[in-house]
């Protein structure tokens, strides 16, 4: 009966996947041989190029998904247009991130040199002076990506549970490695790692009681015991179906941060290195909703009417809960990264609005929204990414080295005051991805919107819709407000008022990978110990932070740049982009 | 005895684990709580296989053996670094990201 009957693997299929993650197990080998000159550029191009060529995967596999789904490894693992089109986006925001994390402008990335050192400590120093880099990011961000196109596209929950941990690994240790703040970065991977584990623990237990229901973890064959064709001897108990369905929820609700899962959002996203912040809003947000519309449909077929009530209820309540924390909470804060963490917890809450309606419309809004939501939100991480302290030194010149000047970004909301006279293009790009996030019109955001409500409205979902529609002009106050604060505020270092209070508390080696902590040092010597405070926190009166705008076209301004479009062209002439969407949506049950 | 048994013996480890998580303070002692849930999940995998007369969730036990190693790996290297910046492994001391 268990005889091993080896699986029909169809390895064209498989391809995007594969490039993926071959180009990160290379990527791990050059670490090992290349000599640390070329490594990083041999990286840069390995990803970059890796990426590409899973696009073209995908573009060669288009026509033919089309036409019939293609089972790929027996039938573990069917590529549907929706599962091809969610991995497109992935690898195209991939794509994108990629060259975020590349960016030097200012002279140094916003990666520690070497992780592991304890911040402040001399080895840490001696690290920096040596100019070792941290090249490991790439084949790490690759893994993830990897992870995340098989996570939307497997039917199989183990290989769901697996292509989850293949993801969260490397952006745990991503979290982790920012060169400056790495106190806050080193918390924020301690946090997202605690939390993921547990939720990743429920999700595993929620397979294992699916699995006790209906005797596989195949999700076509647990919809077909949920309507009560199957043989398995469990298949009575319901409270085991209701309750596996509800853990593997959790853990995919976690994965796009809805709440009253979203807690490790905040401070995760203000913690990790900016570039790694915009690939884990992006695209660990576009596979987790393509894994989560694809379980909650599948199981969906086989749910009768009381089962679905209990989902609807669910799904209506997170997603009002979501958009009203992402919206309110949102609006009181200071700090431009969090700021955008909130926001896009409020964006799970829009796409969560068009999950109620269980349909093939729903199915493309989702793929569209992602894809809106992903250009703008990527952008704007990319422009925080560019916007920095710099240290004007009385004495100049003594400090060195031009690039020794240049510190973290400059996230608190007051230090972006008059951003639009230092840099016009910059900020325009930074005006359009708020105006796309609040859903103006003439914005890809817009028709996300449009597309996201109306697919509930057909589902006859018209109260969630309204409650998403107030949700937005909610947020549209706080975007309007940073637009404000950035375009007709003057700078207050420019007003001559002194510095701005997140300047204070700057790092003690020059522009080092130290602590540049904007709730004041004192905060960090506390739990640092008499040891390490002296270098870490030591502030410099004399110096005072201002901040500055990276300019010429490095990786991060050429992304800002191709997202601006992207948002533009997407909000223009979206109906290409619709049509696609709509094919894709066809073949998904 | 009942095979059920195994099962309720599984959702009791997976119940001491999630309270684990939630009420200590030790990171390690956090995470062992979390191993423990994942074993739970293992034992339920097994004898849910047991019941079902097939092999699958044998094999599924291996994944989440696999999956759970990997994860110690990246775990404790995190909690390491965090101890050896701030000679602390609280949970409630890491806190500067919420004030």
């Amino acid at each position: 009966m268990n005889d091993f009957v080896p699986p029909h693997i169809d390895w064209a299929a498989l391809s995007p996947i594969i490039v993926v993650l071959g180009a990160g197990i290379v990527g791990v080998l050059v670490e090992a041989f290349v000599p640390a000159r070329a490594r990083r550029t041999t990286q840069l191009v390995l990803s970059l190029g890796g990426l590409l060529g899973a696009l073209v995967a995908i573009g060669l596999l288009w026509d033919s998904v089309q036409s019939n789904v293609i089972l790929v490894v027996g039938d573990s693992f069917d590529l549907t247009p929706f599962g091809l089109a969610i991995q497109g986006i992935v690898v195209v925001l991939a794509f994108l991130s990629m060259l975020v994390i590349a960016d030097r402008s200012g002279g140094q990335d916003a990666f520690a040199p070497t992780a592991a050192a304890v911040p402040g400590s001399r080895y840490e120093e001696e690290a920096r002076r040596a100019g070792l880099q941290q090249t490991e990011v790439f084949p790490l961000a690759l893994f993830s990506t990897g992870g995340m196109m098989l996570f939307a596209a497997t039917d199989d929950l183990i290989i769901l549970f697996v292509a989850l941990e293949v993801l969260s690994l490397p952006l745990y240790v991503l979290s982790a490695t920012a060169r400056r703040r790495r106190l806050l970065s080193q918390e924020a991977a301690f946090k997202y790692f605690l939390l993921g584990a547990f939720t990743s623990a429920l999700t595993v237990f929620g397979i294992a009681l699916l699995y006790g229901f209906a005797g596989s973890v195949h999700l076509p064959v647990i919809a077909d015991a949920l309507a009560g064709r199957g043989d398995s001897p469990l298949a009575g108990l319901h409270v085991l179906a209701v309750a596996g369905i509800v853990l593997v929820c959790v853990g995919l609700l976690f994965k796009v941060g809805a709440a009253p899962f979203h807690t490790w959002t905040p401070d995760v996203y203000t913690g990790a290195p900016t570039p790694i912040t915009g690939f884990m809003a992006v695209c660990t947000k576009a596979a987790a909703f393509g894994a989560l519309v694809r379980v909650l449909f599948y199981l969906g077929q086989g749910f009768d009417a009381a089962t679905r009530h209990e989902v609807h209820v669910l799904l209506w309540t997170v997603a009002i809960a979501t958009m009203a924390i992402g919206t309110i909470v949102g609006v009181v804060q200071t700090d431009i990264k969090r700021l955008l963490a909130y926001s896009s917890i409020a964006h799970a809450g829009f796409v969560l609005v068009a999950l109620v309606a269980f349909d093939e419309v729903a199915t493309s809004a989702v793929l569209f929204y992602l894809l809106a939501y992903g250009l703008a939100t990527l952008g704007a991480f990319a422009v925080v990414s560019l916007v920095r302290e710099r240290i004007a030194t009385d004495d100049a010149g003594a400090g060195g080295t031009r690039d020794s000047l240049i510190l973290g970004e400059a996230t608190h909301l007051a230090q972006w005051a008059g951003l639009g006279r230092k840099a016009p293009w910059l900020t325009a790009a930074f005006v359009l991805f708020l105006l796309s996030m609040a859903g103006v019109p003439l914005t890809a955001g817009f028709v996300g919107k449009f597309a996201v409500f109306g697919a509930a409205i057909h589902a006859g979902a018209w109260p969630l819709a309204l409650i998403g529609g107030v949700a937005s002009a909610i947020s549209l106050f706080y975007y309007v407000r940073i637009i404000v604060l950035m375009v007709f505020t003057p700078a207050s270092d420019e007003a001559g008022d002194g510095v701005p209070a997140a300047g204070a508390g700057v790092a003690g080696p020059l522009g080092a990978a130290g602590v540049a902590e904007p709730r004041g040092a004192a905060d960090v010597a506390e739990p640092l110990g008499a040891a390490g405070v002296a270098t870490v926190t030591q502030a410099r009166p004399a110096t005072r932070a201002v901040v500055t705008v990276m300019t010429g076209w490095g990786p991060a301004a050429v992304v800002v740049a191709l997202c601006a479009i992207g948002v533009v062209l997407l909000g223009v002439v979206p109906s290409w982009v619709l049509d696609l969407a709509a094919g894709a949506a066809k073949f998904v049950p | 005895m009942a095979v059920t048994n195994y099962l309720i013996l599984a959702a009791i480890l997976f119940s001491i684990g999630a309270t684990t998580v939630l009420l200590r303070r030790n990171a390690i002692i956090v995470f062992m709580g979390i191993e423990l849930m994942l074993n739970a999940t293992n034992l339920a995998f097994v004898t849910f296989a047991r019941i079902h007369g097939d092999l699958t969730g044998q094999v599924l036990a291996f994944f989440v053996m696999v999956v759970a190693a990997a994860e110690v790996v990246v775990g404790l290297a995190i909690i390491v670094t965090i101890f050896r910046t701030r000679r602390s492994a609280s949970v409630d001391d890491v806190n500067l990201l919420s004030r």
